[in-house]
C-alpha cells in the first residue's frame, strides 16, 4: 500500500511539472494570464500523510518549477506556504470529519471541494505574485493577476480532480 | 534542555516551513539582484534538455514565419552589402569593415517568457560555445537582452522585458541618449527615459542602441517612438517605444561578443582605482 502511494505520487509529481512547463506556461491567455495547475499535487496529496513530508515535497515542487521559469524562489515559497496551512484549510472546508480519514477529495460535495480548492489556489497565487512583482506600488497588478490566473487555475484543478478521481 | 527538545518536536512542521520559506525568499531576493551567481536558473542540464526537446517539436509550427523573417533580413543585408561594395570601390580601402570589434554567434531560443514582470529567455548555446555573461543578444529585427547566466550547453538571457533591465539607447536622428526600461504593461512597448527636453522628439522616429556600453555595438535597432510625455517641471521626456521585435515570437538570435570589452573595462577600472 505504501509503495503504491509512493509510485502514484512520484508519477503525479513528474506529470504535473511537465504539464505545467510544456503546456500551461505557453497559454498566455489575453497576453499574460497563465494557470498554475501543478499545485494539484499539494491539493490531492494523501490527507492522512506525514505533514512534514508534504511541506518538503511542496518546496521541492516549487523549486523545480522555479528552475524552469527562472523565477528565483517564488513558487517554492508559495508552495511551502500552502502545504503548511493545508490542515487548517481542510478543517475550514470539510469540517472536522477530515481528521478521521473518512473523506476522499473526489467524493466530497461540489461546494466543499470548491471552497477548499479556491482558498488554496488564491492564497498560493497571492503569495506568488506578491513575491514575483515585489513592490507595493503595483498592488493592483498583484490583485488582478491573482484573480485572473486564480480563476483559470481553479477551473483546471477542479477538472483534473474530476478527471482522475478513482471511481469505486 | 528537555523543554527545548519538546518545543522543537511540537513545532517541527512550523520550523520546517519557516526554514524552507526563508530559503525560497533568499533565492527570490537573489534573483532580483542583477547577475550575482545564481543557483536556480533554467541554464542547467535537466531544464535545458527538456526545453530543447520541446523546441525541437514546436519549431515546426513556426517554420514559415521564421523563414520569412530570415529572408527579410537577407534582403536587408544584401542591399547593405551592395551599397557597401559600391562605397568600398569608390573610397579605396576602409579597414573598419575588415577587423570588426564584434563577433557574432548564432543561437536558438528554446524558452521565452514575456507575461511576467521579470522575463528571461533560454538559449541552446553555452560556455562550450564561448558564450559568457554580459554578451548582448539581438534578433534579425533588433535588440533582445543581455546574457546573465551560462552553463556548459545553455545560457539564460535577461530580456529587455524585465524590470531589472536598463539599456543605453539614443534617438537615431539627434544622438540624445537615455535608458531603455520596461513598465511591465505591454510586451511590445518599452519605455525610454531620461531623454532631455531639448531633444527633438517626433512620433515615429527610430531609436537605436547608444554604443556607450561594451555590450551592444552602436546603432542596433530597437523600435520607433509611439508616444511621448513631458511632465510639468521635468527636464526629461518619458517615451513609449514600439519595439521592432515581436518579443512573443523569437527563434533565431545572434549573440554578440565585444572583443575589446575586457580591455575597455580594465582601462576604466584602472582609472577608477587611481581616483579613489
Amino acid at each position: 500500500m505504501l509503495n503504491n502511494d509512493f509510485f502514484i505520487n512520484t508519477v503525479r509529481f513528474i506529470a504535473l511539472v511537465l504539464l505545467q512547463i510544456l503546456l500551461l506556461n505557453n497559454i498566455n491567455f489575453m497576453g499574460y494570464i497563465n494557470p498554475y495547475a501543478y499545485i494539484t499535487f499539494i491539493l490531492v496529496f494523501p490527507l492522512n500523510a506525514n505533514k512534514s513530508l508534504l511541506i518538503f515535497l511542496a518546496f521541492l515542487l516549487g523549486l523545480t518549477i522555479d528552475m524552469f521559469m527562472d523565477s528565483g524562489g517564488v513558487h517554492a515559497a508559495a508552495c511551502s506556504f500552502i502545504a503548511y496551512i493545508r490542515p487548517w484549510i481542510l478543517k475550514f472546508s470539510f469540517g472536522v470529519s477530515y481528521e478521521h480519514n473518512t473523506i476522499r477529495i473526489g467524493k466530497t460535495s461540489m461546494a466543499q471541494r470548491f471552497s477548499y480548492v479556491g482558498v488554496m489556489v488564491l492564497l498560493h497565487h497571492f503569495i506568488l505574485f506578491s513575491l514575483e512583482i515585489f513592490s507595493l506600488e503595483h498592488i493592483l497588478l498583484i490583485v488582478k493577476s491573482t484573480l485572473f490566473s486564480g480563476i483559470f487555475t481553479i477551473l483546471i484543478v477542479l477538472g483534473l480532480i474530476i478527471l482522475f478521481s478513482r471511481k469505486n | 534542555m528537555q523543554q527545548i527538545i519538546y518545543f522543537f518536536i511540537r513545532n517541527k512542521n512550523f520550523l520546517l516551513f519557516l526554514f524552507l520559506f526563508a530559503i525560497s525568499l533568499f533565492f527570490t531576493i537573489q534573483s532580483h539582484t542583477y547577475h550575482s551567481g545564481k543557483f536556480v536558473t533554467s541554464a542547467n542540464f535537466l531544464t535545458g534538455g527538456i526545453y530543447s526537446f520541446e523546441s525541437s517539436i514546436s519549431d515546426y509550427f513556426g517554420l514559415e514565419k521564421q523563414n520569412l523573417k530570415l529572408v527579410e533580413e537577407n534582403k536587408r543585408l544584401r542591399t547593405q552589402l551592395s551599397q557597401l561594395t559600391e562605397n568600398v570601390t569608390a573610397k579605396v580601402e576602409d579597414s573598419i569593415f575588415l577587423n570588426s570589434r564584434f563577433r557574432f554567434r548564432t543561437a536558438k531560443v528554446i524558452n521565452n517568457t514575456y507575461s511576467k514582470s521579470k522575463n528571461y529567455l533560454t538559449l541552446n548555446r553555452g560556455a562550450i560555445d564561448s558564450i559568457s555573461i554580459d554578451m548582448g543578444v539581438i534578433s534579425p529585427k533588433g535588440i533582445i537582452g543581455i546574457v546573465n547566466a551560462t552553463s556548459e550547453n545553455y545560457a539564460t538571457v535577461l530580456s529587455i522585458l524585465n524590470t531589472e533591465s536598463q539599456i543605453n539607447a539614443r534617438l537615431k536622428k539627434s544622438n540624445h541618449f537615455g535608458s531603455l526600461v520596461w513598465n511591465t504593461k505591454d510586451p511590445n512597448v518599452a519605455q525610454l527615459i531620461d531623454i532631455p527636453r531639448l531633444a527633438p522628439v517626433v512620433i515615429g522616429d527610430t531609436v537605436v542602441t547608444g554604443g556607450r556600453s561594451t555590450i551592444f555595438p552602436e546603432g542596433v535597432l530597437i523600435g520607433t517612438i509611439k508616444d511621448y510625455n513631458l511632465e510639468e517641471g521635468s527636464n526629461y521626456y518619458d517615451l513609449d517605444i514600439e519595439l521592432f521585435n515581436d518579443m512573443t515570437n523569437l527563434r533565431h538570435v545572434y549573440v554578440i561578443e565585444n572583443l575589446d570589452a575586457e580591455e575597455i573595462l580594465e582601462l576604466e577600472n584602472a582609472v577608477d582605482d587611481v581616483e579613489q
